[in-house]
């Protein structure tokens, strides 16, 4: 199967290197080497970890929200593995995993979520919306698609800049009915900024599916509309979305110019702790798509190449249980945000007005 | 020295900026070859070329969005909306991550953009090319609302929202773009941000004013003088977010008496917010009702501007009503 772009009025393709049971397709190379085959396990199993606790800590009342990236994990870890570190995330709701990928660590992650005084973002904003500027991963707001024309502000600079880098704007399918995505799209093209468009196509946008969102044949062939290459790949299989991935970035390098990629997934659970889905949808399908599960297709392939055991994979699986476990107790125990982090981050410096609002602010709060 | 007006103080600031610092581009619609619908960026497109002076497709988010991600990667975007009443595609972007993004990723990301927008009445622009919407700016933390109201104080101030940190809405007063003229150097110099300006000084009464109403007011003022013998100190706010309260309060508790004077719509205009500032600080120094001289609670209308502007002849009837013993 060769990487190709969608074209309009043909039947969507779907690009994919493994079978469904795991192992490789007839004809397929590798041109990722075993470390590097494992490292992406490993990117995998931690989301899925992490996921897993992060929702029965909701459940729990410990945390207030959470949008897990459950059944996601290929379109996550193989799209941020085929970046460089120098490229820019400017990440949707659940491309968490990315940021472990790029550094961001999981007491930074975890005290995100809890909101303590350690949490970068002082307990600012809701869980799942990480942020590190070290990481290169930008932080997000909750607004669907505004982040797109920040990805192509942020391409174009490095363009000017004389910068050999790329950046990514990461979306859901909800997002491409949005004015800001065709906006991004039409100003990347048009600019020459180099930045990918990358769509997690996961079918929901909360209870809105996406036969509901478009009359499109696929999201990829909206890209034609912006003589812009638009990509189609099985977001299940984590090693062909890392090869459109990489095809897509070496081209953006080579050419300057801006490409789509929509990575068809779907999402096994609820939008976010807040929504209940057997209310909306026939649940029946969603245990279809279980059995397409990406991290026990990618095991079984990587069993079956001889890069990992059942023992190692579960012995990790303890592992990263442990480690968010151990993460929790200790965000849990940490202090919450001060006063002054209520104040401070408004603007560079803190001006009159806010000064003064905080004096009263503490005023009323010291008889307590 | 130079004379120039408005425009040409505007100009004369990106042109320093730009000389100054690669990472000042100008984006906008019509804003290269053409120089902008007002001629603000003429002459800018043949200096700095066209990565710096950036044509955008027709889209107000797409303008202050992609300036936005500029900004994150280390730049400092002047972005143009060609009319303040065609910001509010753009108002999502500005509201929800221009002024939020230092707050919400606690200090990792900055974005030093310059939105540069015309705005008000008296060119017959009708519904959509005449409004005054500061308050809705001047009502959302992380922004700072710059509204200059002469030629100096435009490129001084415009000097200072791009050297600063922190994402600054300029509306400038398209009324009187060219006719307000005045001695402007050509070399850069600033004026801090957050500072009001005494442009007249008197002792009878106060009027608080900004952008293009400074002139009627100066305008009422001279009137006041010579037909009433009222000593009018007229204060130009210049810098709505941070406010100067000190000197306005000042003026206030001076005077006993304030009216105040905007062309937006009266209801929630940054008028209640001026006077409900004077009266928390100056209630006691206070003879009289602050009272508030504004636009209508309606649309912008077409025919009838003149009547729904506030005149010099409106602002002497309030200045008579304040000081009446």
């Amino acid at each position: 199967m060769a990487i190709m772009p969608e074209r309009p009025g043909v039947k969507p393709s779907l690009y994919s290197v493994q079978t469904l049971r795991g192992g490789l397709r007839k004809g397929t190379a590798l041109s990722l080497k075993r470390e590097e085959l494992r490292e992406i396990y490993r990117g995998m199993a931690l989301v899925r970890a992490v996921d897993s606790r992060m929702v029965t800590l909701q459940r729990q009342g410990r945390i207030t929200f959470y949008g897990a990236a459950t059944g996601q994990e290929a379109a996550v870890i193989g799209s941020g593995y085929a970046l460089d570190a120098e490229d820019w995330v400017v990440p949707a709701l659940r491309e968490g995993g990315i940021a472990l990928l790029r550094g961001f660590s999981l007491s930074d992650y975890v005290n995100q979520v809890v909101g303590n005084g350690p949490d970068i973002q002082k307990g600012r904003q809701m869980p799942c919306h990480y942020g590190h500027k070290d990481a290169n991963y930008v932080t997000l707001s909750s607004c669907i698609a505004n982040q797109l024309p920040h990805a192509v502000g942020i391409a174009l600079a490095m363009r000017l800049k004389g910068k050999e880098h790329i950046s990514v704007g990461y979306m859901g399918d909800g997002a491409t009915s949005e004015g800001d995505f065709h906006t991004s799209m039409e100003f990347a093209a048009r600019l020459n900024a180099p930045v990918l468009f990358f769509c997690q196509n996961n079918q929901w946008a909360i209870s809105t599916g996406v036969e509901k969102q478009t009359r499109a044949k696929s999201l990829a062939c909206k890209a034609n509309g912006y003589s812009m290459p638009g990509y189609r790949v099985d977001g299940n299989d984590v090693l062909a979305v890392w090869e459109v991935t990489a095809h897509a970035v070496a081209e953006i390098r080579r050419t300057g110019r801006p490409a789509f990629i929509e990575a068809l997934t779907y999402r096994v659970g609820a939008h976010s702790t807040s929504d209940d889905p057997s209310r909306y949808r026939d649940e029946s399908i969603t245990q279809q798509w279980k059995k397409r599960d990406p991290l026990q297709r990618y095991k079984n392939t990587m069993i079956k190449l001889g890069h990992l055991s059942e023992d190692e994979a579960a012995q990790l699986d303890n592992e990263y249980a442990e480690r968010v476990n151990a993460e929790i107790t200790r965000a849990e125990a940490e202090s919450a945000p001060k006063i002054n982090d209520l104040f401070s981050d408004v603007y560079a410096n803190i001006p009159k007005h806010l000064k003064r609002q905080q004096a009263q602010l503490e005023r009323a709060l010291s008889p307590r | 020295m130079a004379t120039m007006n408005i425009i040409q103080a505007v100009n004369s600031a990106l042109v320093n900026a730009m000389e100054a610092d690669a990472n000042v581009v100008v984006l906008g619609e019509d804003v290269g070859k053409f120089g902008g619908v007002f001629r603000a960026t003429a002459g800018l497109h043949e200096k700095f070329g066209s990565d710096r002076v950036i044509d955008t497709p027709l889209s107000e988010s797409g303008i202050i969005g992609t300036a936005i991600g500029m900004a994150l990667y280390g730049m400092n975007p002047v972005a143009e909306i060609q009319f303040a009443d065609f910001i509010f595609p753009g108002y999502d972007q500005i509201v929800s991550e221009l002024a939020k993004y230092r707050y919400r990723s606690g200090g990792h990301f900055t974005t030093p953009v310059v939105v540069r927008t015309p705005y008000g009445g008296g060119i017959k622009g009708g519904l959509y090319h005449s409004q005054s919407p500061e308050s809705l700016f001047a009502h959302i933390a992380g922004l700072k609302v710059i509204i200059p109201s002469s030629p100096y104080d435009a490129k001084g101030l415009l000097l200072s929202a791009i050297a600063d940190d922190d994402p600054v809405i300029f509306m400038e007063p398209k009324r009187v773009y060219r006719a307000a003229r005045g001695e402007v150097p050509e070399t850069p110099y600033t004026i801090p941000l957050g500072e009001a300006h005494i442009v007249h000084g008197g002792d009878d009464v106060t009027v608080v004013a900004y952008g293009a109403m400074v002139h009627t007011v100066l305008e009422a003022a001279s009137i006041a003088k010579d037909e009433h013998d009222l000593n009018v100190e007229v204060v130009d706010v210049r810098s709505l977010v941070p406010l100067d309260v000190d000197t306005i309060v000042d003026s206030a508790k001076k005077t006993g008496r304030v009216i105040v004077v905007h062309e937006a719509p009266k209801t929630c205009g940054f008028g209640a917010e001026l006077t409900a500032t004077i009266q928390e600080a100056a209630f006691w120094h206070l003879e009289a009702p602050i009272e508030r001289v504004t636009g209508l609670d309606t649309p912008f209308p077409h025919t009838l501007e003149d009547e729904y502007l506030p005149d010099a002849s409106r602002i002497v009837q309030a200045l008579l009503r304040a000081t009446d013993e």
